[in-house]
């Protein structure tokens, strides 16, 4: 799961929780679910530095990406 | 030496030989009504006498009947309260002009003077024009703002949401210019795992616009992208025109994922700033807005794992305060009921002391009973010799039956039971 996702529904969950509406044990699930999400987004934070590339558009308009060597 | 005439006759003589110099050396073109020559050499001599005199210079004035052929072609007049010239800017030079003229406005205008051979006119020849104040870029982006509104094209509705989160984004610039290298700088600095993707395009000069817009096109064939950024860093007015470019700005209004514009300064607003879904005033800003920083998100992650605890340890404590709550009023209530069956318990003690035989026993009073339990109240159940208990008011004496005898006359103590 994406970071993106994950960032969204823990603010939905952490919304949830403060709305005060849910019986203990609905706030138990939530906030273990909650916790997955977390270490999901925290490892998405950790992740390395990705490239530079440049989009290359053969003639038969097939796409790859190769290595940008410009200005380096 | 012969007369200057001395050649007019000459010609007639054999036309193979008219002009020839080696015939009749002193008959220059146009010397003598022998050598006369035609119209075109004439207005061609002065065309290229003309040229060879003035360098191509920048000469101020006052445009006057500016018109627009159908062939493309600008016709007008420059003047000033003394002097005017006539006027051509060629349809191949007006594209680098952002626009025509009006009549009344100030110029500067580069040009090579000439002269028209057809119809022998003085010619200025121009090449560029500047009006002052910027006018003729003004009007230029003017009209194109206004065909990209008629359009809707600038319906602040049009503008997209940029992704929160990029994973990957692509940057329509020049591979070596100042604003790919910001762009990536400040990327890197705020999320290093984006992806950026070039697609390198000329920015300036001619053919820009051209591959400005391919870039664009690419970007809507691939759609393998989160975002687009398209920009250059700060130059000369003239620098940035590709990004007032009108086919450029339709290219990126109808660009399939979020655009974001940065060209140039903070200063500097294009067309393209305007259709856009996001302008930034500079590449820098671009990278910025377009890339979540890395600490901001960390701290966001943070403050959200801070608020889901505390979420569900009030939701807990809630539960325990409410817990309490009822075990309080549980036990309450059960003493309650205690309280009150005590109470219900001690009246009926009362009552039930008050109405016991045992009271009347204390008094001195004793109640004789049976071997069969029975009370004995009347002679008649006493026989001679029999055994009976008498209760007193500590204990039970047992007793013999001596002998009986009825109470004296007048005296019933148990009147009531006689008679049922």
């Amino acid at each position: 799961m994406s970071f993106e996702k994950s960032i969204g529904r823990l603010e939905e969950i952490v919304r949830e929780l403060d709305r005060d509406e849910l019986d203990l044990d609905g706030a138990l699930v939530l906030f273990e679910e909650g916790i997955t999400h977390l270490r999901v987004a925290s490892a998405a934070l950790t992740k390395a530095e990705a490239r530079v590339q440049q989009l290359v558009e053969a003639a038969d308009g097939t796409f790859s990406l190769v290595e940008f060597g410009g200005g380096s | 030496m012969p007369p200057r005439g001395s050649g007019y006759g000459s010609g007639y003589g054999s036309e193979a030989e008219y002009g020839h110099a080696g015939v009749n050396p002193d008959a220059a073109p146009g010397a003598s009504p022998e050598s006369a020559i035609a119209v075109h050499t004439l207005t061609s001599a002065a065309k290229d006498l003309i040229e060879g005199a003035f360098p191509p210079l920048w000469v101020r004035g006052e445009i006057s009947d500016f018109k627009a052929h159908r062939n493309g072609h600008w016709y007008f007049s420059l003047r000033d309260a003394n002097a005017q010239v006539k006027c051509v800017v060629w349809s191949a030079q007006t594209r680098r002009i952002p626009a025509p003229p009006d009549d009344g406005m100030q110029v500067l205008a580069k040009g090579q003077m000439t002269v028209w051979p057809v119809r022998g006119d003085l010619q200025f020849s121009i090449t560029n024009i500047d009006a002052e104040g910027d006018g003729l870029w003004r009007k230029a982006l003017e009209l194109t703002r206004k065909r990209l509104e008629v359009d809707g094209l600038l319906d602040p509705a049009r503008k997209r949401p940029l992704p929160r989160f990029p994973r990957r984004i692509v940057v329509i610039t020049s591979p070596d210019g100042a604003a790919l290298h910001d762009i990536v700088k400040v990327a890197r600095g705020r999320s290093p795992d984006v992806e950026i993707v070039i697609i390198a395009a000329k920015v300036q000069g001619e053919g820009a616009p051209e591959e400005l817009v391919a870039a664009i096109e690419r970007v809507n064939r691939w759609l393998n992208a989160d975002l687009l950024i398209i920009g250059r860093g700060g130059g000369a007015r003239e620098d940035l025109w590709a990004f007032n470019d009108e086919r450029v700005a339709r290219a990126l209004a109808m660009c399939a994922i979020p655009t974001i514009s940065g060209v140039g300064h903070e200063v500097d607003l294009t067309i393209c700033d305007l259709v856009a879904d996001v302008r930034a005033a500079t590449p820098s800003a671009a990278a910025e807005i377009a890339v979540p920083s890395r600490r901001e998100l960390a701290a966001h992650v943070r403050s959200i794992a801070g608020r889901l605890q505390n979420g569900v340890r009030r939701r807990h404590d809630r539960g325990v305060a409410a817990l309490t709550r009822v075990k309080g009023r549980l036990s309450l209530g059960a003493a309650r009921v205690v309280e009150r069956r005590q109470s219900r318990i001690d009246t009926a003690t009362a009552q039930l002391h008050a109405l016991s035989p045992l009271a009347t026993l204390q008094r001195g009073y004793a109640v004789a009973r049976g071997s069969n339990g029975a009370t004995l109240s009347r002679v008649a159940q006493f026989d001679a010799g029999a055994e009976f208990d008498l209760w007193v008011s500590d204990g039970i004496v047992r007793a013999i039956v001596q002998h009986t005898r009825a109470l004296p006359e007048g005296v019933n103590v148990i009147p009531r039971e006689e008679g049922a």
